[in-house]
C-alpha cells in the first residue's frame, strides 16, 4: 500500500494540480464578485426569484370540448347520422344517436385511421374514449388525450412565458418545464418579482367584439364589466379581430388629449376584417376585452382599413408597456399560478456568501488545529491533504458549473469535518499495528490495508444518503447533496492517493527511527 | 479500557424511554412545520428605523387580515421574520402589504427574502421528504444487509431510527421549525450514524473471527474500546465543524445546523450504546459470522 510508482506520482500531481487550477479561476476574480463564472450561485447566494407556475387545464379542457361538439356535429352531418342532446356535463360528452347507429358512431371513435379521434399508436390509445351508457354515448379524454392535451398546453405557455420573461429583459433568466403542467422560471438578480408575476400573472387574452343591445344575437351575447369595474355592457360572442391578429403592440402618446395609449398593426387577415367591422358598424360600440374584462368601448366614427389601431383606457405610461408586452408576446393557452415563490433580495445574498465564507474559514481553521493537535506531524500531512482536498472539490464543482448554495457550503464545510475521518481511521489503524509490529513499514502498510473496508462501508453511506437526497431534494438543498457527494469522491481520492504520497515518501525516509505514529 | 458493557442495561432503557418520550412529542405536541411543508407566506424585513419592532410590526400585519402571523426577530436587532399562513392564497399580498407598510413606515424597511409556498406545493414537499427520509433508511438497511449478517443490520437500524426519532423529538420539544433544510440534515444524520455504526462493527466482526472464546458481551466492548479513539476525534472535528456553521454560518443555516450537532450526538451515542447491544441480545458469536463465511 506504500509504493507509488513514478508514473503514479506524476500522475497524481497533475490530476490534483488541474483541479486547482481550475478551482482558482474561481479565487483569482476575488474582488469583482467572489465565486465568478464557473460555479454557479444558487439563487440563494446571488439574489434573485424562483417561481414556481401552475397552468390550470380546467378551461382549456372546457373550451375543446366545446370545440369537439361542434366537430361531431359538422362529422355526423356529413355521414347523416343525427345526433341529439349534445351537451358537456363535468368534463364529459354526452349525446344520443339511434339504436342502428349507436355501433357505427362507436366504430368510427374506436377506429385507428379515425377522422375525428386521433389515435396515438406509440401510446396504443385514442384521444379520446367512448362508452354506451345504455341512455345515451357518453365521450371524455382518455388519459393519453388529456396528457397529449397538457403537454400541449405547457409547450404553448413556456415559449409565451420566456417571451414576456425576455421583453421585460432580466439577465440569464432560466425557465424549464416540470412535470407536465408546471412551469420553473427562475429569476437571478431580480429583487423585486411584482412586474414579472403581474406580466405572467394574466393570460392576454385580447378580442374585439361589438357591444349589443340586441339579447338575440346570432353567436350569443355575454355580459361584461369594465376594468374598472364601474359598468357592464352586453357583448356579442362574435369575435372580429383577436390577439393572434396583431403583428406589433407599442405604448404611445396620445398628442391631442395627452393620454397614453397602445397603439397596434394587424396583419393581413385582421386588417380586412377590421375593415370591414368598422365600415358596416359605424356609430357602433367596438368593445376591446383582455382576459374577459372590457378595457374601453369606443364608438367607431370611420372606417378603418389602414390595419392599425389604437387602445385607449386610461393607462399609465407603466400600464400601457405592460400591455402592449403582453400582446407582443401573445396570449397564454390557459391562465397561470404561481404556486411557489421564493425570493432573496442581493443583499441577503450577499451576507450569506460572507457568513458561509466565515463559517468554512473558522470550521476548517477548527479542524486544523485540532489535528495538529493530535497528530502532529501526521496531522499537518492530513491538514494538506484536506487544503488540497478543498481545492479539487472546489475544481471538480467548478468543473460541471455546479451551483452552489447556501446549503451547499454547509455541505463543503461538512465535507471538512467527515474528510478527516479516513485519515483517522488509518493512522489509528497503524498506532494498533505498531503495538505489535516494529518494522514501520509493515505497520503503515497493515494500517492502511486493514481500515479500507470500513472507510469504503461508512463513505457508502453517506454517499447514498447524498444520493437520495440529490433526486428528492429541490433548489438550495439539492445544492447541498451536490457538495457532500462530490466531497466523498474527491475525500476518497485525497486520502488515497496524496496523503497516501506523503505519508509515503516519510516514512521510507524515516523507517528505521522507532514508532512514527 | 472503558467498561462501555457495563452500563449498556442503564443505557438501553435510557434510550428506550428517549425513544417513547419522542414518539409521545411527536404524536401529542407535534412538529413545528415552517412554511416548506405547511404552506403560507415568510418575509424576512429588516428596518433601520427603530419604530420598527416585533410589536408594531405584529400591530401593523394583525391589522391585515392574513389569518395567524407570527412576528420574530431574526438574528440581529433589526431583521425580522414575518411569517402567516395567507388562507386565501391571495395573489398580489406582498404588494399589499408593502403598500400598508409604506403608509406607516416610509421607505425605512426591507424585504430581504420572501417566500410563498402554496398548499399543493407544501403538501409535496412533505412527501417528497417522507418518502427521502423512509427511502434513505430501507437503502442503509439495504446496504448493511448486504455488507453485514442480519443481526447486525437489525442494530444498525435501530440505532438509526432512534437517531432520527429523537432528533426530531428534540424539535418537537423545543418548537423548532422544520423545513426543507432540516431534512437533508436529518438525510445527513442517517448517513452519518450509519457510518459510525459501520466502523465499530466492523471491528466487532474482525475481532469475532479472531478470538473464538470471548464472549460477544466483552468483545463489543473491545471493538469499541479500539475504535474510541476514531470515534472522539470524527465526533469532534464534524462538530466543531457544525459548530461553525452553528454559530458564524448566519441565521439562516441556524436550524440545519442544529439538526445536525443533535444528530451527531446521538448517532455517536447510539453507535455504541444500541447497535452494540442489539448483538449481544441477540447473543451473536463466531458462529454467527463465520457460517456467512461459509456461504460465501
Amino acid at each position: 500500500m506504500l509504493y507509488f510508482s513514478k508514473l503514479r506520482i506524476v500522475f497524481i500531481t497533475i490530476f490534483s494540480l488541474l483541479f486547482i487550477l481550475i478551482a482558482s479561476s474561481n479565487l483569482f476574480k476575488f474582488d469583482d464578485g467572489f465565486f465568478n463564472k464557473k460555479i454557479n450561485l444558487g439563487l440563494d447566494l446571488q439574489g434573485g426569484s424562483y417561481l414556481l407556475l401552475e397552468i390550470d387545464n380546467e378551461p382549456v379542457i372546457e373550451q375543446k370540448l366545446q370545440n369537439l361538439t361542434t366537430t361531431f356535429r359538422n362529422y355526423f352531418k356529413d355521414k347523416d347520422i343525427k345526433i341529439n342532446n349534445i351537451k358537456i356535463d363535468d368534463k364529459y360528452i354526452f349525446f344520443n344517436v339511434s339504436d342502428e347507429n349507436k355501433q357505427k358512431v362507436i366504430d368510427i371513435f374506436q377506429d385507428e385511421n379515425s377522422e375525428i379521434n386521433p389515435y396515438y399508436p406509440r401510446f396504443k390509445s385514442h384521444q379520446l374514449e367512448i362508452e354506451d351508457t345504455g341512455f345515451n354515448l357518453k365521450v371524455n379524454f382518455s388519459r393519453q388525450g388529456l396528457i397529449t392535451l397538457k403537454t400541449s398546453s405547457q409547450d404553448q405557455a413556456i415559449e409565451i412565458v420566456r417571451r414576456r420573461v425576455d421583453e421585460v429583459g432580466t439577465n440569464e433568466p432560466n425557465i424549464l418545464k416540470r412535470g407536465n403542467n408546471r412551469i420553473l422560471v427562475e429569476l437571478p438578480g431580480l429583487d423585486d418579482p411584482m412586474r414579472i408575476k403581474s406580466l405572467l400573472g394574466k393570460t392576454a387574452n385580447l378580442t374585439f367584439r361589438f357591444v349589443t343591445q340586441n339579447d338575440d344575437d346570432r353567436f350569443g351575447v355575454e355580459k361584461l364589466e369594465f376594468e374598472d369595474g364601474t359598468q357592464e355592457a352586453n357583448v356579442s360572442k362574435r369575435i372580429i379581430i383577436s390577439g393572434e391578429n396583431l403583428l406589433d403592440a407599442q405604448p404611445k402618446m396620445d398628442t391631442q388629449n395627452n393620454q397614453t395609449i397602445v397603439s397596434f398593426t394587424l396583419d393581413r387577415v385582421g386588417a380586412k376584417r377590421f375593415g370591414k367591422a368598422t365600415s358596416t358598424g359605424i356609430g357602433k360600440q367596438l368593445a376591446i376585452v383582455l382576459d374577459g374584462k372590457i378595457i374601453s368601448a369606443p364608438v367607431v366614427r370611420d372606417t378603418i382599413a389602414s390595419g392599425s389601431g389604437q387602445i385607449s383606457g386610461g393607462f399609465t405610461f407603466q400600464s400601457a408597456t405592460d400591455l402592449a408586452l403582453l400582446l407582443r408576446s401573445g396570449a397564454l393557452p390557459a391562465p397561470l399560478n404561481i404556486i411557489e415563490e421564493r425570493t432573496v433580495g442581493p443583499d441577503l445574498g450577499q451576507d450569506s456568501i460572507k457568513a458561509g465564507m466565515i463559517a468554512l474559514a473558522i470550521g476548517f481553521l477548527l479542524v486544523i488545529i485540532f489535528m495538529f493537535v493530535k497528530y502532529r506531524f501526521f496531522g499537518l500531512i492530513t491538514n494538506a491533504t484536506l487544503i488540497i482536498n478543498l481545492f479539487i472539490l472546489l475544481g471538480v464543482l467548478t468543473l460541471f458549473e455546479a451551483t452552489l448554495t447556501l446549503p451547499g457550503i454547509a455541505g463543503i464545510i461538512l465535507t471538512v469535518g467527515m474528510a478527516v475521518d479516513a485519515n483517522v481511521l488509518i493512522f489509528e489503524r497503524i498506532k494498533e499495528e505498531l503495538k505489535d509490529e516494529i518494522n514501520n513499514i509493515l505497520a503503515f502498510d497493515g494500517g492502511y490495508t486493514k481500515s479500507r473496508t470500513a472507510i469504503i462501508d461508512a463513505n457508502i453511506t453517506t454517499l447514498l444518503a447524498a444520493v437520495i437526497l440529490f433526486f428528492m431534494g429541490s433548489g438550495p438543498v439539492k445544492g447541498f447533496a451536490v457538495t457532500l457527494g462530490v466531497g466523498i469522491f474527491t475525500t476518497l481520492f485525497s486520502v488515497y492517493f496524496i496523503a497516501r504520497l506523503f505519508t509515503s515518501l516519510y516514512v521510507s525516509k524515516n523507517k528505521n527511527s522507532g514508532k512514527l505514529i | 479500557m472503558i467498561a462501555f458493557n457495563k452500563y449498556y442495561n442503564h443505557f438501553n432503557v435510557l434510550s428506550t424511554v428517549l425513544i417513547v418520550v419522542s414518539l409521545l412529542l411527536l404524536i401529542f405536541k407535534g412538529l413545528n412545520f415552517g412554511i416548506d411543508f405547511k404552506g403560507g407566506t415568510l418575509i424576512e424585513l429588516r428596518s433601520n428605523d427603530t419604530k420598527i419592532n416585533v410589536s408594531t410590526l405584529r400591530d401593523k400585519f394583525s391589522q391585515m387580515n392574513l389569518g395567524d402571523v407570527s412576528v420574530k426577530k431574526f438574528g440581529s436587532d433589526n431583521d425580522f421574520l414575518i411569517k402567516f399562513e395567507n388562507k386565501d392564497n391571495k395573489k398580489n399580498i406582498i404588494e399589499e402589504i408593502k403598500v400598508n407598510l409604506d403608509k406607516s413606515f416610509g421607505n425605512n424597511y426591507d424585504f430581504r427574502r420572501v417566500e410563498n409556498v402554496g398548499p399543493k406545493v407544501s403538501a409535496e414537499l412533505l412527501k417528497s421528504g417522507v418518502i427521502a427520509i423512509s427511502l434513505s433508511l430501507a437503502i442503509m438497511l439495504i446496504y448493511i444487509w448486504i455488507r453485514f449478517e442480519w443481526q447486525f443490520s437489525l442494530g444498525a437500524i435501530l440505532a438509526l431510527f432512534h437517531d432520527v426519532i429523537v432528533t426530531l423529538g428534540v424539535f418537537s420539544l423545543f418548537s423548532l421549525e422544520i423545513n426543507l433544510s432540516i431534512i437533508a440534515a436529518v438525510l445527513t444524520i442517517v448517513g452519518y450514524s450509519m457510518n459510525d455504526t459501520v466502523v465499530i462493527f466492523d471491528r466487532v466482526r474482525e475481532n469475532l473471527r479472531k478470538y473464538s472464546d470471548i464472549k460477544i458481551f466483552e468483545l463489543t466492548n473491545i471493538s469499541i474500546n479500539e475504535t474510541l479513539s476514531r470515534t472522539i476525534i470524527t465526533s469532534a472535528t464534524t462538530l466543531l465543524a457544525l459548530l461553525a456553521i452553528y454559530f458564524f454560518g448566519g441565521e439562516i443555516l441556524k436550524g440545519f445546523s442544529l439538526a445536525m450537532i443533535l444528530g451527531v450526538i446521538f448517532g455517536t451515542y447510539s453507535s455504541i450504546y444500541i447497535a452494540n447491544t442489539v448483538l449481544v441480545r441477540l447473543r451473536v458469536s463466531q458462529k454467527t459470522v463465520l457460517r456467512e463465511d461459509d456461504s460465501k
